[in-house]
């Protein structure tokens, strides 16, 4: 602490310096500012860029931004000041940093940079968030401000108790008075350090709580900081209170993110198994296929990573429906009306595309890159983000399904699925190709899970047993939901999504995983039908 | 008089004491092989093929058990892994709790993995675990307990068909799961090993694993011939008619969901005696057996034999595990496509199995005086396996 | 009530014998089903005497069948009464507690043990205890297999005793299945559609068999074949949108107006 308070000393002073100094000196002097940074000493260095600042000319960034990446130059030759950065041919591209004009390129020979040193560094530092903390973009200001919040100094925080009475924009402003509430709590007297607290009850920056927390133990029990010490435990209460609430709806988040991989895991089930009547073990390496077919695509075409994903979906519709179609063609309609052989040889099926690909490929894991926009997330607060990729796929998910539905109940091709699937006999009867039917309907179930596939690569592993971790989820969804009904599976999937993604937390993935699989079991034994029967008769 | 001797029941003893004399003749055998003759001897047995050899008699008697819930009632399980592993698990107990103070630790109370975990007492269900008596009793409730508690379930609210199996699949996948997990007190991942000695015996050995295949071979008998009574009483005649025609089976005045709880619950017994005798013969017993994988190859040796025959369940069981320590043995790679074959090949061209598959041919070579009763015979295993399809 | 829930009391046969002082057996009072909105069944108003043959008519969609769904148990009423004499109440047993009370169902579609033989199907069907010991340890006496015997004549299978059920024609599995009804001795049958798929020989002889059958069982007979009605039928119940719409001797069936206009299209 001896050592920061002459640095605090310095810092406090150059600002002092600088607000003088801000009167006399204007743009015009800049040129001859920068002339002497390639000759002034390093212990002359710290008012010099004071001096700069003081300018307030638009150029102070150029300058400062490659003195602080250690990019800012001269030219042996006139000493003229420039950012330089290497280019591929080992050369130097040249900026003027007054003019911003560009030079040609040097050799790194023929420049020198100009020197710094880590106290100048933090400095510098933290001038631009200073600048920045004015700058005309809101959102810049924002970015500053919190970076304020998380490391404090004095400089900044005086910069806001001046700029907090002209902050425009409502967020920023809200930002400042908890940054000066911080400070306040930190360094004022007892009573406002008492207020600070109690404005501080429910703000949602873990800086607040950990500055309120840190105030609480720095406290000694004594009588007179017991008001003091009450109000900060209601406070960090209440911002745990908060924060718990945020968590719940993170974790509804992330139910609802499994939940959809489920339905995409599902939903071309629904149309196999629940239409069709025909069990699909191999349902899980459709989704393998799909996901390595992204795998391929990507190393297909290296240079449009960003758009594989896009590429990829009718590649793995076309992939997994062209071999659904070929099993549909090959096994399934000879095994027609028997379920349990359908089981048993569609198993076959599952056990020789996975040895196809461990061949193929490899019996590792494969590597698929996920795209700039699948990565990131959207901040809704300092408690909460909802990362893009989970995002991406609940969106996926919900636009697949409502695809389908829409396929099913408006297209011909759907009216004839469901034509054959209600009455076999009847449908041949009306001239409907019901073999042909079939085949479609098959490859369709199975498209949809090639097209699950490329999202599942974005989340797992994609390797052999990709589809095998799914199977017997997605079959439960299946019949959870009621054979042969979409909105069944829809809401079956997003109900064990969360409910598992909900007890997580308090029993670790693996326990919620059997205690889902265990009541789903048991639900099953209530109600064999699922959570939509259909009724009837016809459905004995 | 005649319609006795023409009766199926006839034929079925015969059956019976074929397979039984086959047993004891090929253990007769190979136990004397392995003791009379010279390690290079033409005629001697290795002790690595009589452990084999035991391997392949409990698989048998687990194919066994799921002949009489698939073959007979229909119940197609895709979980009777599950009811093995349980067996096993109990018998790898009563193995590990053997090995006394001989563990890593020195422990003589807990097994090695309970105090790398900073155990300090066996949890409640160990009590016992190292009485034989409460082994034995254990390796029948414990999967006999949960084959009562699901097919009550499922049962009852008349679960059937591919549902019934998925769930099942579901059943033996929650159990994967959690015996992996230490807290189960199971050992976690690596499950239970390093056996030292069984009922006082070495399980290093070579006359210990010959006693163990023998007393395999007995058991497998036993089953066989307990299976066999089943099948040939009323209640197996009930068992078939659920298997065809539940809902006829219950307008006549039975309960189909008893006969069927009952059924699941000795084939999950008798599977559970296959994991027992396994374990000591292979020297493991971990997570991996609840696989849903391992379920599955079972139902397809009961396919390739033959299901609705008890034999058949035992030739499949054999062949297929022979045929995979062979080429596992050769291509490794080549063995899961094989496997994948066979599951499309014999649903798709051989319905009824190899046993199927010897009665054709059987029938070609037996004079044409004798066809037509046999041709009964036939036709009824033909009109099993498509009504049962229904 | 006579019956514990949770075993099986049901299968001494002294407790179930259906009071019928009041000469009738069968009670079945404003019972509606739904299906999905669609009524199957609407304040339907049965009584089948002690002994008497019955026909049920009606257009498809009529809600006959699912008439002896609910007799037997298959469905569950949405609302109403169905007892068996007077005192048991059909509705708090399950199908197997129901064909032990001595109530039997033929099927529309013949569903006999395909796998078993003619003699195992009706082994299987003689009333008696049901239990799974029983089964287990089960010999036939020699009064069951006269029994059998007697069963076999009936229905003129005698020859095809040892085939599996699965080989036999059509009529045969249809004659096989009123066999397996008899063996089990019921109070009363349920017949859905007995002559589809028979010759008029066999036709001939399943309505004499039923005929003979009334008087020492009631039997409801459900049937399309106008000709058979009329061979039988001393009483026709005619069903229309899940209700009764007239009852009566055929004749006085024929002659009813809202019978005609039913069937007729006839206007008032």
């Amino acid at each position: 602490m001896l050592r920061l308070l002459p640095l605090l000393f310095l810092y406090v002073m150059s600002f002092n310096a600088s607000a003088a100094v801000s009167e006399i000196q204007d743009k015009s002097a800049l040129p001859a500012l920068i002339e002497q940074l390639p000759t002034t000493k390093l212990n002359r260095m710290a008012p010099l860029i004071d001096k700069i600042v003081a300018t307030s000319a638009p150029q102070t960034r150029a300058i400062l931004d490659p003195l602080l990446t250690g990019d800012l130059y001269y030219l042996k030759s006139n000493k003229q000041v420039v950012s330089a950065y290497r280019n591929k041919q080992d050369q130097y591209e040249l900026t003027d940093v007054f003019t911003a004009e560009t030079l040609p390129a040097v050799d790194k020979s023929a420049i020198k940079k100009v020197r710094t040193n880590n106290r100048l560094r933090g400095k510098i530092r933290d001038i631009l968030a200073n600048l920045d903390l004015r700058s005309d973009d809101a959102s810049i200001r924002i970015t500053a401000l919190n970076q304020l919040l998380n490391n404090p100094n004095e400089i900044g925080i005086a910069s806001v108790n001046k700029l907090i009475k002209e902050e425009k924009d409502e967020d920023a402003r809200e930002l400042m008075s908890v940054i000066l509430l911080v400070d306040q709590l930190e360094t004022g007297n007892k009573a406002e350090k008492l207020t600070a607290a109690q404005q501080l009850s429910g703000r949602l920056e873990p800086t607040v709580k950990n500055a309120l927390v840190k105030q609480l133990s720095s406290l000694s029990e004594q009588p007179e900081t017991a008001e003091l010490r009450k109000v900060l435990t209601k406070a960090i209460d209440d911002i745990e209170q908060t924060a718990s609430v945020y968590g719940m709806v993170e974790n509804l988040f992330f139910g609802l993110s499994l939940g959809s991989v489920l339905l995409l895991a599902a939903i071309g089930l629904t149309i196999t198994f629940g239409v069709m009547g025909v069990i699909n073990m191999a349902h899980g390496e459709m989704m393998m296929l799909g996901a390595y077919t992204t795998y391929v695509i990507q190393q297909t075409f290296p240079n449009l990573i960003e758009y594989s994903l896009l590429m990829a979906v009718p590649a793995a519709f076309l992939v997994s429906g062209f071999v659904g179609v070929l099993i549909e063609r090959g096994v399934i309609r000879f095994l027609k009306g028997r379920p349990l052989e359908t089981l048993l040889a569609t198993f076959g099926i599952s056990l020789i595309l996975q040895q196809l690909v461990r061949t193929v490929f490899s019996p590792l894991n494969r590597q698929v890159e996920a795209p700039q926009w699948m990565s990131g997330s959207l901040e809704i607060n300092p408690m909460l983000s909802l990362t893009y990729n989970r995002l991406y796929i609940i969106l996926f998910a919900l636009g697949v399904f409502f695809t389908l539905l829409m396929i099913l109940k408006k297209s011909s091709l759907g009216l004839h699925v469901r034509a054959v699937s209600q009455n076999r006999d009847m449908a041949r009867a009306l001239s409907i190709k019901s073999s042909w039917v079939d085949a479609i309907t098959f490859g369709l179930g199975s498209g949809i899970a090639g097209v699950a596939g490329v999202a599942l690569s974005q989340l797992t592993n994609v390797g052999p047993n990709l589809g095998q971790a799914y199977i017997i989820d997605s079959f439960l969804v299946v019949v959870f939901g009621g054979v042969g009904n979409l909105w069944g599976t829809l809401v079956a999937a997003m109900t064990m999504g969360t409910f598992n993604k909900l007890l997580e937390p308090s029993m670790g993935p693996v326990l919620a995983n059997i205690i889902v699989l265990v009541s789903l079991v048991l639900f099953i034994q209530k109600r064999p039908k699922g959570l939509f029967p259909q009724k009837g008769r016809s459905a004995e | 008089m005649k319609n006795l001797l023409n009766s199926p029941l006839v034929k079925k003893m015969s059956s019976l004491h074929c397979v039984i004399a086959i047993l004891f003749i090929s253990t007769l055998y190979v136990t004397v092989c392995n003791l009379a003759f010279a390690e290079g001897s033409m005629l001697y047995v290795s002790d690595y093929t009589v452990s084999l050899l035991g391997k392949y008699l409990c698989y048998a008697l687990l194919a066994l058990a799921v002949d009489l819930v698939w073959g007979y009632c229909g119940i197609l399980s895709l979980g009777h892994g599950a009811f093995f592993a349980l067996g096993g698990y109990a018998m790898g107990m009563y193995l590990m709790r053997q090995i006394g103070d001989r563990g890593v630790y020195g422990n003589a109370e807990l097994p090695d993995f309970m105090v790398f975990l900073n155990w300090t007492d066996l949890p409640w269900y160990w009590a016992g675990s190292d009485n034989a008596l409460v082994m034995i009793l254990l390796v029948f409730a414990g999967p006999g307990l949960l084959a009562y508690l699901f097919g009550t379930l499922a049962f009852r609210s008349r679960v059937s068909g591919v549902y019934l199996s998925i769930m099942t699949q579901a059943m033996t996948y929650a159990l994967l799961l959690a015996f992996f997990r230490n807290e189960m007190g199971f050992g976690g991942n690596n499950g239970l090993t390093d056996f030292k000695e069984i009922f006082g015996f070495s399980l290093q050995s070579p006359d210990t694993k010959l006693a163990l295949f023998v007393a395999t071979s007995i058991m497998l008998a036993i089953g066989y011939a307990i299976s066999h009574f089943i099948m040939n009483s009323k209640m197996g005649r009930v068992v078939t008619a659920i298997r065809d025609a539940e809902n006829r089976v219950r307008f006549v005045g039975y309960k189909p969901q008893h006969y069927k709880v009952w059924i699941f619950v000795v084939s999950a017994m008798l599977a559970g005696v296959a994991g027992a005798l396994y374990v000591p013969q292979v020297g493991i017993i971990n997570p991996g057996e609840f696989s849903p994988l391992n379920s599955i190859e079972i139902v397809i040796w009961v396919a390739i034999g033959g299901r609705g025959t008890l034999y058949g369940a035992l030739i499949g069981a054999i062949v297929v595990s022979y045929a995979k320590t062979r080429f596992t043995a050769i291509m490794p790679e080549a063995w899961l496509f094989g496997l994948g074959g066979l599951f499309v090949l014999v649903t798709l061209l051989l319905p009824k199995g190899l046993a199927g598959l010897v009665s054709n041919l059987m029938d070609k070579v037996d004079p044409p005086s004798t066809a037509k009763k046999d041709q009964v015979n036939e036709d009824q295993a033909a009109i099993a396996t498509t009504a049962e399809n229904k | 009530m006579i019956v514990d829930k949770n075993g099986s009391p049901l299968s001494s046969a002294e407790n179930l014998k259906p009071d019928t002082r009041h000469g009738m057996i069968l009670y079945v009072e404003d019972v509606s089903v739904s299906f999905d909105g669609f009524k199957a069944l609407n304040d339907l108003n049965l009584y089948i005497g002690d002994g008497e043959l019955r026909c049920l008519i009606g257009a498809n969609g009529a809600g006959k069948t699912t008439l002896m769904d609910v007799i037997t148990g298959k469905t569950r009423p949405d609302t109403g009464k169905v007892s068996f004499g007077q005192q048991i109440d059909l509705l708090e047993l399950d199908e197997s507690e129901i064909a032990r009370a001595g109530i039997g169902r033929k099927f529309q579609k013949p569903t006999v043990f395909e796998a078993l033989t003619v003699f195992e199907n009706i082994e299987l069907s003689l009333s008696g205890d049901k239990g799974i010991w029983t089964s287990l340890f089960h010999k036939l006496s020699g009064e069951q297999k006269d029994k059998i015997d007697e069963v076999l004549t009936t229905i003129g299978l005698t020859a095809e005793q040892h085939y599996p059920a699965g080989r036999l024609s059509h009529g045969q599995k249809q004659w096989l299945e009123i066999g397996m009804l008899l063996a089990a001795e019921p109070r009363l049958l349920l017949v859905d559609e007995p002559v589809t798929g028979m010759t008029t020989q066999e036709t001939e002889r399943t309505a004499e068999l039923l005929t003979s059958l009334a008087g020492k069982h009631s039997v409801v007979v459900v049937e399309h074949d106008m000709a058979f009605v009329r061979s039988i039928a001393r009483k026709v119940t005619v069903l229309h949108q899940g209700t009764v719409l007239a009852e009566g001797s055929m004749d006085e069936v024929q002659a009813n107006k809202d019978v005609r206009e039913v069937y007729l299209g006839e206007e008032h």
